[in-house]
């Protein structure tokens, strides 16, 4: 791989530029009606560089990343699968790209049809009765999904609902959005064999539940069995049930969330239905509801009259827990998912819960049988399992985060590591199913080789990654002496 | 199908590896109650020639009017390098830079962001980007919540000439915490807040003020007595910004005697194409001394072990993955791909090109209103100076006269009347530096048309 | 085993507390504190003056894999929190009984008894039942 690149400040010089790119200048007398004080004095202290040079800088830093189209990327629950290149082209086809979000509703059938039946897409493969598409992250619709649970009951006049149920392997956004919401979270543990713990729930629900937050399958990577009981106990002491889809590549198209009991949901179109993960976004959590919560849907909505498509607002929906986003939503994120889905089909859905489940499988069972340690050996795996390495940490001192620097030497990027919190020096694993049998048996090489390394020179592994850009990084000091913005003297 | 690799040969040494006899047995731990049986909701699959037909259907469907419309989302020039490199498969399909050392072309493109924005705003440190402006106005107010100790009303003082949408979304996003949202009125002949109507919170605990500028209406607001105005009485000051204009206008760093608290607003003028609203990018920045209340990505710049400077997403404690139910916010997003056409964009543009694009976008908008007023029927609705839109009064409803000229391919503006009845018929137009002056004659000839009818019918 | 001096008071939540000579007491969280949490990268003390009930959160100590609230142990009045360790936040790794104490605080009345505070004893008890 390069050696690092240069910040780009460095490569400035005054006057340089890519003016090519630059409109004319106007006269001065042209800005003359901005009021003196209001004006900037100083110009901004951006890069001056011509094109070339930036084109240089950004490829070479792109150059410095691992990516799914560059490496194996096996990160639990973020299913990590192939971008279809499809997917991209269409969503940029000029037309799409030029309209303005508040342009009228004539000059949008083309777009509105592809966000309906969107919509319409996403209720049939999870079994809900609506759909909204505005949040902009599973975070977001995670909000969405409490907020809509807490309008639900005030809207009942059931104003002691505050509390939310979280098992204590969730993800850090449940627990964190319900205290956005303004609600109390009550964690609840999860058994030795993975599922919730139904005594520990029935203590917890009472009169001041609102709900419970859940995935299926797991963090742990294992399928909720007692998921209809779950529901049972929530729904007969007055809470509702919220899917957090994060996990919904394990299922897509053999099992539906609505079917399981549960009420609302929040879908990650950048997991399951393959939008790009960019470097950290964007994503999009459209949700999705039962009947009891579609009053609450935030808005806007697409619907349809006759063969007209249109925008649901305030007035349509007057219940709404309101507007998450200066417009739509993630329209871009959105259209791609649409094609994603038009290139599947209903078969190609089922075709993905079922690969990505027995690639999970085959990788779980090929690396058990290279001697790792499978957190729930006795269950299946979903679309993702848990290796922990804690004997190693204990006999060799060689961590999970080792192995996971070590990985990245050979060309892997590493798994999730010390997710969930309830397993010791874990690694969960997510191939998904856009991987080959070659890649799977290429991974379990490389965690057999690392593993002669951690036996027989295991500083080795300690100090790896060894060929990356950079060494591991200081994660204290980056703490301790904040650097967060390029200046000219400082040194890191 | 579905870019699933496996032959059938795959399958079988795979299913013989695990010991199952069949995919299904894969599933025996599913209840069979809760199987799927078939998705008859879902059309059968589409082949790649056969999806690129139907879009290009549908987008042809849409066509590609000449649009005056602003109010939040604006047309710019793209130059072609922004996204031709965005779109490399190593940042498009690259995640979230948790690995470090796999992820520094990610990681130096955010502080390189971090740094320009902050630069731009003329404050002392920014995020990794929010999900949008309106997003990161809540945030925001929730941050300015946490960050004013002194103050323990949550109250949040909104202009109501702060962009409607982003009212709203403030409303939906913060009022389940405890803040309390409170409109200022605007004067109708001026367009903008009035330091006069602050004067009747003279002696309250207040924790923030917010101030847009421009304004949603274009006009300009006095932000240096608003933000000298709050600091006296220790209420903390929320900039909502436009980044194009921030090339000729003072940058909230440096309003007032100490400069705005907090600073936001909406990125997608920084090369981002309009597309139906999204994605887009928030912005946000703060001076050091909040930055731990900050939520969202920050990336910082340190050392690895062989003293080499790289790049690591830090102050990861405030962040959900870590607090849990304590943390700052449950975001656990930067709107990585649009931060890079972003930074791409600035870097393509510099100080000069940005700054020519708002002298450009300005001049347009001023040719424009001045065009559009020879119009009969047509006046402008507030005096004062605008940048880059403005809002036009009709002598008749705006609807139907917008429904006209999109008959004849234009997108005249955005009609006030669900947002700000009390102005009349108000219409508010936009101009930037991609409109010619032919394009703005267009618009004058077909408005003076569609206004004529409207007045014969 | 982490060390756990004989002369201060515990909680269950990993505080020490030390009764001064003036009738104050000092607070600072435990050697097994420290070492869990690892380095230390930011701490947010008290200020002065203010009062606060016994459990109420009022420092936040911050690692790179975490940021932990450190709770009152006992109602009373804040006299002082120490402002060193905003530059040098390793203290509390180096020294968490000595230099890296992080407040003191005048007790309300009856609050110390009121606490329940463990002896050394009893929190190496709680620290061995964690498997600490």
């Amino acid at each position: 791989m390069p050696n690092r690149e240069k910040v780009i400040f460095e490569y400035s010089q005054p006057g340089r530029g890519a003016s090519d790119q630059w409109p004319q200048e106007v006269a001065p007398a042209a800005l003359a009606d901005l009021p003196a004080k209001l004006r900037r004095g100083r110009a901004p202290a951006l890069p001056e560089v011509g094109e070339l040079e930036a084109v240089r800088h950004f490829t070479r830093l792109s150059q410095l990343n691992f990516s799914i189209d560059t490496h194996f990327y096996p990160l639990g629950s973020c299913t990590m699968k192939y971008n279809p290149k499809a997917c991209n082209q269409y969503a940029m086809l000029p037309q799409f790209l030029a309209r303005h979000p508040l342009a009228p509703e004539s000059h949008g059938q083309g777009f509105l049809a592809c966000m309906y039946e969107l919509q319409e897409m996403l209720k049939e493969v999870t079994g809900m009765q609506g759909v909204a598409l505005s949040p902009m992250a599973g975070a977001h619709g995670e909000f969405v999904g409490v907020a809509m649970i807490r309008a639900y009951h005030r809207a009942r006049g059931d104003l002691k609902r505050n509390e939310i149920i979280v098992p204590e392997a969730a993800h850090g956004t449940n627990p964190a959005t319900a205290t956005m919401c303004g609600c109390v979270v009550r964690e609840i543990p999860v058994n030795a064999s993975g599922d919730v713990d139904l005594a520990a729930l029935k203590a917890a629900v009472g009169p001041n539940t609102a709900g419970i937050m859940l995935t299926n399958p797991s963090t742990l990577g294992v399928f909720e069995r007692g998921i209809e009981e779950v529901a049972r106990v929530v729904h007969e002491a007055g809470g509702l049930l919220y899917y957090d889809g994060a996990n919904l590549n394990a299922i897509l198209g053999k099992v539906r969330p609505g079917d399981m009991g549960f009420d609302c949901l929040h879908m990650n179109l950048h997991k399951t239905f393959s939008t790009p993960h960019g470097g950290g976004g964007p994503g999009a959590g459209a949700v999705g509801v039962g009947a009891r919560l579609l009053p609450f849907l935030p808005i806007p909505v697409v619907g349809k009259d006759g063969e007209r498509y249109r925008w649901l607002g305030e007035a349509d929906l007057p219940q709404s827990i309101g507007r998450l986003s200066a417009f739509m939503g993630n329209a871009g994120v959105l259209l791609r998912a649409y094609i994603y889905m038009r290139l599947l089909g209903r078969d190609g859905m089922r075709a993905v819960g079922e690969y990505a489940t027995l690639n999970a499988n085959y990788l779980l069972k090929r690396l058990r049988d290279a001697g790792f340690e499978a957190a729930y050996p006795e269950r299946r795996a979903s679309h993702e399992f848990i290796v922990t390495l804690k004997r190693q940490a204990r006999e060799l001192n060689v961590t999970a985060m080792d192995f996971a620097k070590r990985l990245l030497d050979l060309g892997f990027h590493a798994p999730t590591t010390y997710f969930p919190l309830l397993v010791p020096e874990c690694l969960l694993i997510e191939p998904t199913e856009t991987e080959s049998k070659d890649v799977l048996d290429a991974f379990v090489t490389a965690m057999s080789q690392i593993q002669k390394e951690a036996q027989q020179e295991p500083e080795r592994v300690r100090t790896a990654p060894h060929t990356m850009p950079v060494r591991r990084l200081d994660d204290v000091r980056a703490a301790r002496h904040l650097d967060l913005t390029w200046t000219p003297t400082t040194q890191p | 199908m579905a870019f699933i690799p496996h032959t059938a040969a795959d399958v079988a040494a795979m299913l013989a590896t695990i010991g199952a006899r069949g995919i299904e047995d894969l599933f025996e731990e599913i209840p069979p109650a809760l199987r799927v049986g078939s998705l008859p909701g879902v059309p059968e699959g589409l082949n790649e020639m056969q999806v690129g037909r139907l879009m290009s259907e549908r987008a042809a469907l849409d066509g590609m009017p000449l649009s005056f419309i602003g109010a939040g989302a604006y047309e710019h020039h793209i130059p072609a390098a922004v996204w031709a490199i965005t779109t490399r498969g190593e940042f498009y399909s690259a995640y979230t830079p948790y690995q470090a050392e796999a992820s520094q072309g990610t990681l130096q493109m955010i502080y390189e962001f971090q740094t320009m924005i902050a630069r731009l705003t003329g404050m002392e440190v920014a995020n990794a980007s929010m999900y949008d402006g309106a997003s990161a106005t809540a945030e925001a107010a929730l941050m300015a919540v946490r960050a004013n100790r002194k103050s323990k009303s949550a109250r949040i003082l909104v202009p109501t000439t702060l962009h409607p949408h982003y009212r709203r979304v403030a409303v939906a996003m913060a009022s389940n915490q405890g803040l309390r949202f409170e409109e200022l009125p605007y004067c109708t002949v001026e367009g903008v807040t009035l330091p006069a109507s602050l004067g009747k919170y003279q002696g309250e605990d207040l924790t923030a003020l917010v101030i847009q500028q421009p304004n949603f209406f274009g006009r300009l607001e006095d932000v240096d007595a608003l933000t000298d105005w709050a600091h006296q009485r220790g209420v903390l000051v929320i900039a909502v910004v436009n980044p194009t204009s921030l090339s000729l206008l003072k940058p909230p760093g440096e309003w007032g005697r100490r400069g705005a608290d907090i600073a936001v607003g909406e990125g997608q003028p920084l090369g981002v194409p309009l597309s139906s609203g999204g994605p887009y990018l928030g912005f946000m920045t703060t001076r050091m001394e909040y930055v731990r209340q900050m939520p969202g990505r920050i990336v910082g710049r340190t050392l690895d072990a062989a003293g080499r400077e790289g790049f690591t997403l830090t102050l990861q404690a405030r962040e959900q993955h870590i607090r849990r139910a304590k943390a700052t916010s449950n975001i656990c997003t930067n709107q990585g791909l649009l931060m890079t056409a972003a930074t791409i964009y600035l870097s393509l543009m510099g100080p000069q090109g940005l700054e020519r694009t708002a002298a450009a976008a300005h001049a347009r908008s001023r040719e424009l209103l001045a065009a559009l007023t020879r119009v009969p029927g047509v006046r402008p609705a507030f005096s004062g100076p605008c940048f880059h839109e403005t809002v036009l009064l009709l002598d008749r409803p705006v609807a139907p006269v917008l429904k006209a000229l999109a008959a004849r391919g234009i997108l005249g503006g955005l009609d006030l009347a669900p947002y700000y009845p009390e102005l009349g018929p108000a219409l508010l137009v936009c101009a930037t530096e991609t409109k010619t002056a032919a394009d703005i004659e267009r618009y004058r000839a077909s408005l003076s048309e569609a206004m004529q009818a409207a007045r014969a019918a | 085993m982490s060390n756990v001096p004989a002369d201060l008071k515990y909680t269950k939540s990993h505080e020490w507390v030390r009764s001064l000579a003036d009738g104050t007491v000092e607070i600072g969280i435990t050697d097994h504190a420290q070492h869990a949490l690892g380095d230390m990268v930011f701490v947010e003390v008290p200020e002065a003056g203010r009062t606060v009930r016994a459990d109420e959160p009022c420092a936040v100590v911050e690692s790179v894999k975490a940021a932990s609230d450190v709770y009152a142990p006992l109602a009373g009045e804040i006299t002082a929190g120490n402002s060193k360790l905003a530059d040098a936040p390793e203290t509390v790794n180096s020294d968490p009984y000595g230099e890296g104490w992080l407040m003191r605080l005048r007790p309300a009345a009856g609050a110390l008894a009121a606490a329940g505070l463990l002896s050394a004893a009893d929190y190496s008890q709680v620290l061995a039942a964690e498997g600490g």
